[in-house]
């Protein structure tokens, strides 16, 4: 059945360029999911409050964010933005596409979280005499950050998985390093396979860190 | 004198023809893997519910993979493992049938989350009323079931929709890929993305919130 011998032995040899590449996969996903965090809860919070050309921008990012595909987004990032003689490094191309994309979407999280704790709570908190900030660093932003916690979990891992697109605009992280070394010496399977893994373990690194810190951080 | 010659050429009525050709097949690779991934994910969601202990040991942890390797890896990955074990794919075959399995991967979980939706009471109740397993399921379960999960399935299917983009990595020349060509053709990157940008949006943002229409009346 099978015509082809797998040579391994390039991929052994190339792993240590593999794994630090897969840091920078993660560093930039990092990276984009704190920038993302911001921006998300800036829209979510103008949404909510504002009426007006702000209120429409921050529409018009989150059903942008949420309805193109996140390969167009980084070409716009990429090619687009060339239209107006801009030209961005790859890794600020998959890091302003991935923020963009990341806060569109916990924008729409952190609206959800806000609007399931009862109005309520706020005003309770204000009547003990705290004052808005108090009210809100101490009873609201809590309460928010418990039901925000697992869509962002999920989305770091989203915007890991994403950042693979970084490969199509020339970014060399995981993917775009596995296609280079593939391209180089034409183990294309045996390159892809092991970057495979690579990102299923991140991925589920991910997700056992987030495990641990929500068994720490959520104790009563 | 010399006429100067240009590799450039300007963007031309003859091109929208172009990009409508591309798009309508990122429709239909995108119909045809969510459609199969549809019906494979219902009966993959039913193994998951009633397969307990065998199915959480087997099924979940393969359909795990197709959930946490992007999607690009998986696309290079097949494309280039098929002519190894001796299946001639095209670059369309390869990308329907990586769309179909990551679609079936996600539907699963939410098929499962259907039946599970459905009370214990009133599937006894349905069995206690004469009904055989599969008239449950199909005449309670089904109904009942699918109307809880339907708007989680919009998603999954915009998502796979919006993910079609990634089969251009292969060679296939959808939407964004034929905007790429463009693009390299006409040096007109912005006006070629922003066609692009609106096909997408254009198909993705009224079903999303006709699905979003149709939770919030369904959760009253």
């Amino acid at each position: 059945m099978f015509d082809y011998n797998f040579h391994w032995r390039p991929v052994l040899k190339n792993l240590p360029d593999l794994l630090g590449a897969g840091l920078l996969t993660l560093q930039v996903a990092v990276l984009a999911m704190v920038v993302g965090i911001v921006i998300g809860l800036a829209l979510a919070l103008i949404r909510m409050h504002m009426r007006g050309p702000l209120y429409w921008l921050a529409t018009g990012w989150v059903e942008l964010a949420r309805n193109t595909p996140a390969l167009f987004q980084l070409f716009f990032f990429g090619f687009g933005l060339g239209a107006f003689g801009l030209h961005l490094s790859p890794f600020a191309i998959v890091l302003c596409g991935l923020s963009f994309n990341c806060a569109g979407y916990l924008a729409e999280n952190f609206r959800g979280g806000f609007q399931a704790v009862p109005e309520t709570q706020l005003r309770a908190a204000r009547s003990l005499g705290m004052t808005a900030w108090q009210a809100y660093t101490r009873i609201i932003i809590p309460q928010v950050f418990r039901i925000v916690y697992h869509p962002l979990t999920n989305q770091l891992v989203w915007a890991v998985l994403m950042s693979s697109l970084g490969m199509l605009v020339g970014f060399r992280e995981l993917s775009g390093e596995t296609q280079f070394f593939a391209s180089r010496t034409f183990r294309i399977f045996e390159y892809f396979a092991a970057t495979a893994v690579i990102y299923y373990v991140i991925v589920k690194i991910i997700l056992l860190a987030s495990r641990l810190l929500a068994a720490r951080l959520f104790r009563y | 004198m010399q006429e100067t010659i240009s590799f450039f050429s300007g963007f031309t009525p003859n091109d929208l023809w172009f990009l409508g050709e591309a798009a309508l097949r990122t429709l239909w690779i995108s119909a045809l893997s969510i459609t199969i991934g549809t019906i494979l994910g219902g009966v993959f969601g039913w193994m998951l519910y009633e397969g307990k202990l065998t199915a959480a040991l087997t099924l979940a942890p393969v359909l795990d993979i197709f959930r946490s390797v992007p999607l690009i890896i998986q696309l290079v990955l097949f494309y280039n493992f098929a002519p190894i074990v001796g299946l001639d794919l095209d670059p369309f075959g390869s990308g329907v049938v990586i769309l179909t399995i990551y679609t079936a991967a996600l539907v699963a979980n939410v098929a499962r989350g259907g039946i599970e939706a459905v009370g214990k009471p009133m599937r006894r109740a349905a069995r206690s009323l004469g009904m055989s397993y599969w008239q449950d399921m199909r005449y309670v379960v089904l109904p009942i079931g699918g109307r809880a999960v339907f708007p989680a399935w919009v998603g999954v299917a915009l998502g796979v929709m919006k993910d079609s983009a990634l089969v251009s990595v292969l060679g296939y020349v959808e939407l964004l890929k034929a905007s790429q060509i463009l693009i390299t053709r006409t040096q007109e990157p912005f006006l070629i993305l922003a066609i692009a940008g609106a096909f997408y949006f254009a198909l993705s943002f009224p079903i999303s919130r006709y699905a979003a229409k149709l939770e919030q009346r369904w959760a009253q």
